[in-house]
């Protein structure tokens, strides 16, 4: 089945679970794959200006999955929104399918990168934001998805401390929050962040229009943060 | 004489105004070499502060939308701290840069084992698709920075030191260069031990080759000087000895050959001073290097190799 015979096919939110359902062999990560599966709808349905047939065009927005552990989620708003084939999805994590356990930009439409080493999106965004500025691409924004054990790893504060200064203000952070870091302090993830001269917003990550306003608040001269808080990892 | 790393500022610096898709992204180190081009580039000339994870991720998003970014900082900091983001945020994600790194081996004797980066080349070994030039005088520096920046979205490598040697050659960015022809033995001079081999092999009857492109490594050049010479091989590096020697093994896996790697040692000194006592305990100074280079070619191995 190709790609343009799938997109005549339209999914919807509901559509979800059925395709997360078809992938299998990940269970280890499927508490990190629902996480996800909100804010990334939200983001691929309404905030986002991006689609399978602007994936690759100069102009177009920027999504950096960093956390690229349990990427069902991901895989299943792609397919939603015709990235990808729906027929893709059984075959995930087999060796003659382009979808990993985590993601590789080479083999997926529309994936800006591979990630599963955690750490390296949030970098990786802020060099994609000085490049497009750097060519007077103004409108683009760049988004990217971090765990908040994700920010456990030193090279996100690295990026954290610059962007701010830096005054980067395409630049886009969702914090998915599941208290899965072992070492964590409440409302400390903001605060890191608004120390570093960040707009900051946390929010219900399971609320759409919540996540939605967030998404789209003015942040004139800084990066946005957005801390999306759903259920604990291991209540 | 300017050094490679001043011509390594002024060059990219022409080149920001020459060319709308250069970068340079900078951790602190030289960035007092670049004020020019900061405030003339102030959107593709970006100094990311002491941050080398951010310094190699941000190059990585820099190349995915589109630029051509040149990376810079000591070598210790640039291949080893970062490795990572090397092996993944350029290689894994199909990214292009070109890395130039500044310190070499022991450029700085006195900053001690924290600054010296003798195994960067050999790291990169690990890693697919690398190019990798090592200049030895600074106007090589400039031709291969340009040959560097204009290679598409290659990843490339340019290692620069402080070891310099008395004139350039006209290197290309790809092959070896004859230097001196003999008919017992192959000495390859890599980038700035060409000064110490050619006193080493002074009145002896051996070929020296001069590579300052190391990868790829060129196989081609180094079997037809064997035609005449014969397949004694000596490698003069100014990193890790042996990091080419695997190279040279496989350009010559079909016909019978001795390969010696000399090189920098890998024990830690623990000694400061100058870098010409550094060469000498690697035995990379002329005298040390002819006793070994005259030993190998006679059929027998030096002491310590």
């Amino acid at each position: 089945m190709t790609i343009t015979e799938q997109r005549t096919q339209t999914y919807g939110y509901a559509d979800l679970p059925r395709l997360m359902g078809l992938m299998t062999g990940d269970e280890k990560h499927g508490p990190a794959a629902t996480s996800t599966l909100d804010v990334l709808w939200v983001l691929y349905d309404r905030v986002l200006r991006v689609g399978p047939e602007s994936a690759d065009a100069p102009g177009r927005d920027r999504f950096l999955l960093s956390k690229g552990h349990g990427p069902m989620a991901y895989y299943a708003v792609l397919a939603a929104k015709g990235f990808l084939p729906a027929a893709w999805l059984p075959g995930f994590g087999s060796y003659d399918s382009p979808l990993g356990h985590h993601p590789d930009r080479t083999l997926i439409p529309g994936v800006e990168i591979g990630s599963g080493s955690l750490g390296h999106g949030l970098p990786i965004a802020v060099g994609t934001a000085l490049g497009l500025r750097a060519q007077e691409l103004h409108d683009p924004a760049v988004w990217t998805l971090v765990g908040d054990a994700e920010l456990d790893e030193g090279s996100n504060h690295e990026a954290i401390a610059f962007a701010g200064p830096a005054g980067l203000d395409r630049l886009h952070t969702v914090v998915v929050d599941n208290s899965s870091a072992s070492y964590a302090r409440p409302g400390g993830i903001a605060a890191r962040f608004e120390a570093a001269g960040w707009s900051a917003r946390t929010v219900d990550g399971r609320d759409h229009e919540a996540l939605h306003a967030a998404f789209t608040a003015p942040h004139p001269g800084r990066p946005l943060v957005v801390v999306a808080q759903v259920e604990p990892k291991n209540a | 004489m300017d050094t490679m790393r001043d011509r390594f500022a002024s060059v990219v610096t022409r080149l920001l105004d020459e060319d709308p898709r250069v970068a340079v992204v900078l951790a602190e180190v030289t960035a007092d070499r670049f004020t020019e081009a900061f405030r003339r580039h102030p959107d593709r000339a970006v100094n990311v502060g002491i941050r080398e994870q951010l310094l190699v991720g941000a190059a990585s998003g820099m190349a995915l939308a589109g630029l051509r970014p040149v990376v810079h900082t000591f070598a210790s900091f640039l291949v080893e701290r970062p490795f990572e983001q090397v092996k993944l945020d350029l290689g894994h994600q199909d990214a292009g840069a070109v890395l130039v790194s500044a310190g070499a081996s022991f450029d700085w004797p006195t900053g001690g084992h924290t600054h010296m980066a003798p195994g960067d080349v050999a790291l990169l070994d690990t890693l697919d698709g690398w190019t990798v030039h090592v200049p030895g005088h600074p106007d090589e520096a400039e031709t291969l920075l340009r040959h560097a920046v204009a290679a598409g979205d290659d990843k490339v490598y340019v290692r620069l030191s402080l070891q310099s040697s008395a004139e350039g050659r006209p290197v290309d960015g790809q092959r070896f260069l004859t230097v001196r022809e003999g008919r017992s033995g192959v000495v390859v001079a890599v980038g700035p031990m060409l000064d110490a081999v050619l006193a080493a092999t002074e009145g002896l009857d051996v070929t020296v080759l001069y590579a300052t492109t190391v990868r790829p490594f060129d196989a081609d050049a180094l079997r037809r000087a064997t035609a005449t010479a014969g397949t004694d091989v000596v490698l003069v590096e100014p990193y890790l000895a042996g990091t080419s020697t695997a190279a040279a093994n496989d350009a010559l896996a079909d016909v019978p050959h001795r390969v010696l790697g000399l090189g920098v040692g890998r024990a830690e000194l623990r000694r400061y001073g100058q870098f010409e006592e550094h060469l000498a305990a690697h035995g990379l100074d002329a005298r040390s290097l002819r006793e070994r280079i005259t030993l190998f070619t006679a059929g027998a191995v030096p002491a310590g190799v």
